[in-house]
């Protein structure tokens, strides 16, 4: 077999059913042999970037490793931030790059990059193939370490001559690594003592990250959550991981999360932080951040452990395996459990006065759309189980704070990196793993236009994502700080061209919608969801309309600003 | 404070890189670094010596075991463990008429060696700990040293154990 027939090979013994990529001169062997393969689909984005993001996407909504494939040389730095994204929010996949040919390597040959050594601090890992002896079992090894463990992208190279050389196939039926042998299981006795400082706690709130999703232990979550009725709050990429509407939700934690979920961290007497890695998004000042409370931090990766925090208890292993003996050990004594409930019961009280005295709020209005509005009504007419996707900036605090979301796996963002442009080929990504379930990108008017090729992709492979535009004619997250923190001063924040979203989704033969009016919110959101294929809601958006509550950069999570 | 790291890796090209990366990327610091490969061939050896305090110390520890090609981290200086520690130095020293005859007792009390002469110079060989490296510098430094190169401490741990039953 040649080396683009034994990749082809690897792919489905790893079960992989969709691959996101674009053709080049080192790549040309591949696809080649890719046209005769009735086991792969194969879609085709307008940009290498947005194909990872959208293996991504498919790797968030499905679990699975997402697999991308780019050309040498540009075609393999354009893949660069959506690999830094998945590495970031540590999402399966694995990334194809063509190379030039081996004698090549090195000569500044044409298309040529070292993309090894360029994604090496954004990789979990990374290999140049130079032998296709070692090509199935670099392949093996490469889907392994991006699923297991704290997941993340790994980018294989594979110069041209190694994808035409030919040697015997054999698929390693194991992986040998001697470096890398992840923690899975939870040490027992540090979860008894875990167990032991719970049922001691008078103040407990659990903190949860993606790590709950990443190990699909969501229902071992609602449980623990469930068993000592303790409040919860979610970081960002977290949101789906525990039903919004469940009376222990607390919402999003930090910088924009709710005034009670930052109320109760800061007065809190015992934090369980279960997948997350207090990002400085989230504790804010760390002098001031939850300064009362013992630490319990579980986790994956032992290097997330006392990163940032100083932690009481650390336990490293597989979060839903962690769960599950926690919620064993603390099942064994129902009656003190019940003693537990009842203590509990004055901090629930209080957590329940910042509740009712600082909800989640807005000004509505009868002459401007309110941009929270358009998401609460989205949250109203979609799908339980509707998959949203997300840029980055307002909108995406915005989604946060208001969709209220309800089922693990539904809600995409980029949360470490932060990548405008990610949202839409996500969703792309998403709907094509799921082409029956409905797919939603919500975005802003700046994002959405870092990415917006990939309505020809939507079109082309009739996947029917609903686009919504949050447009306010302005990088609207920059701005609100130039508001806040510069007296106003909107340097090159304002996009003062409009665009006719509604004539670009006509352009790509998509449809389009554009209103401006709150009575219009409703029945365009219902006619875009009874539209067949990809549709672009405008909506044009109270300009300086600001995400609120804040915690300013650098202050404490009990110094929030709650209206501006 | 400073630590003294041994680092076991797959020999694989790039291994040093990933290594000098991460000490970049996260702002760790690098007093000396030395890597050749061991006595199986497929692992290579890597002394580094660092400083930070615990936390730092600690993360140091834990990046360098995530690396994929990093089969065990031995931190000697954390683990209190005892170890022998050498380092090389050849330096290019001023020997001329008034000078040659102070080089060489320098060079006895120190154990070095004169690995080559000129009528102008002698290059010498000093091995020891990194302290006595410094001492022997230190004191030929007024006399004038051309050229000098260190190799960065190498250490094992004391005692009858290899590395694999540590």
């Amino acid at each position: 077999m040649t080396g683009s027939q034994i990749l082809l090979e690897c792919f489905k013994q790893e079960g992989v059913d969709t691959v996101f990529g674009y053709p080049g001169g080192t790549v040309i062997n591949i696809y080649d042999d890719l046209m005769k393969s009735e086991d792969i689909q194969h879609i085709l984005p307008r940009h290498e970037q947005a194909a990872v993001h959208a293996a991504d996407g498919y790797a968030r909504a499905t679990g699975k490793v997402g697999v991308a494939i780019a050309t040498s040389g540009p075609g393999a730095t354009n893949t660069i931030t959506g690999i830094g994204t998945a590495y970031m929010d540590s999402i399966p996949m694995v990334v194809i790059t063509g190379q030039v040919p081996t004698p090549l390597i090195g000569n500044d040959a044409f298309q040529e990059a070292d993309i090894v050594g360029i994604t090496r601090p954004i990789t979990k890992h990374n290999y140049l193939v130079k032998d296709v002896k070692d090509l199935a079992r670099i392949l093996k090894q490469a889907f392994y370490i991006a699923r297991t463990g704290r997941p993340g992208p790994v980018v294989v190279d594979l110069p041209k001559d190694v994808q035409i050389a030919e040697t015997d196939f054999e698929y390693p039926e194991k992986v040998e690594l001697r470096g890398y042998k992840p923690t899975y299981s939870g040490n027992v006795r540090q979860v008894a003592k875990a167990a032991k400082m719970i049922m001691q706690a008078r103040k407990p709130v659990i903190y949860v990250g993606g790590g709950a999703t990443l190990s699909d232990a969501d229902k071992e979550l609602l449980k623990l959550a469930e068993m000592i009725q303790a409040p919860v709050t979610t970081t960002l990429m977290a949101m789906a991981a525990f039903p919004q509407t469940h009376p222990l939700a607390l919402g999003m934690l930090g910088m924009h999360g709710t005034y009670y979920a930052n109320m109760a961290v800061t007065n809190s007497d015992l934090l369980i932080s279960l997948g997350a890695r207090f990002d400085d998004r989230v504790t804010g000042k760390i002098a001031t951040f939850a300064p009362d409370a013992k630490i319990i931090h579980v986790d994956i990766d032992p290097t997330s452990i006392k990163k940032n925090v100083r932690v009481d208890l650390p336990i490293v292993g597989d979060l839903k395996d962690v769960m599950k003996k926690l919620v064993k050990e603390l099942g064994e004594n129902k009656s003190e459990l019940k003693k537990l409930s009842k203590e509990l019961a004055p901090w629930r009280e209080e957590i329940d006065g910042w509740k009712k005295s600082h909800p989640l709020t807005y000004k509505q209005s009868k002459s401007e759309i309110k941009p929270q509005f358009v998401i609460e009504k989205l949250r109203e007419l979609s799908d339980d189980d509707a998959i949203v996707t997300t840029e980055v900036g307002q909108h995406q605090m915005w989604t946060a704070q208001f969709f209220k979301f309800l089922q693990p796996r539904t809600f995409l963002s980029s949360g470490g990196l932060g990548t405008m442009g990610y949202g839409l080929p996500a969703a792309l990504g998403a709907q094509a793993a799921f082409p029956k379930r409905q797919v939603i990108d919500i975005s802003g008017d700046g994002s959405f236009q870092m990415n917006s090729q990939e309505l020809a992709t939507l079109v082309q492979y009739r996947l029917p994502v609903k686009i919504v535009i949050l447009n306010n004619n302005f990088l609207g997250m920059v701005r609100q700080w130039q508001q806040l923190f510069f007296d106003k001063r909107y340097s090159q924040t304002c996009l003062e061209l409009p665009i006719d979203f509604k004539k670009l989704a006509e352009a790509y033969g998509a449809t389009g919608f554009s209103v401006s009016k709150p009575g219009e919110v409703e029945e365009t959101i219902k006619k875009a969801f009874a539209t067949d294929g990809p549709v672009i809601m405008e909506f044009k958006v109270s300009r300086e309309e600001n995400v609120m509550p804040m915690v300013p950069a650098g202050a404490g999570l009990n110094e929030m600003v709650l209206a501006s | 404070m400073k630590h003294t790291i041994s680092v076991l890796m797959e020999n694989e090209f790039g291994v040093l890189s990933r290594i000098s990366g991460l000490f970049s990327g996260r702002g760790f610091n690098i007093q000396s670094l030395s890597v050749a490969p061991t006595l199986d061939p497929s692992i290579s050896r890597m002394t580094i010596v660092t400083s930070g305090d615990e936390q730092i110390l600690e993360q140091i520890n834990k990046q360098l075991n995530k690396l994929i090609d990093t089969i065990k981290v031995i931190d000697y200086t954390s683990e209190g463990q005892p170890f022998v520690e050498r380092e090389l130095a050849l330096i290019k020293v001023n020997a001329e008429d008034n000078t040659r005859a102070e080089v060489m007792r320098i060079v006895d009390i120190f154990r070095g060696k004169v690995i080559d002469v000129t009528p102008k110079s002698y290059t010498l060989e000093m091995m020891g700990t990194p302290e006595k490296v410094n001492a022997i510098v230190e004191i030929l430094r007024p006399i004038g040293i051309k050229e000098l190169v260190r190799t960065g401490p190498v250490v094992l741990g004391r005692g009858a154990k290899g590395w694999k039953s540590a």
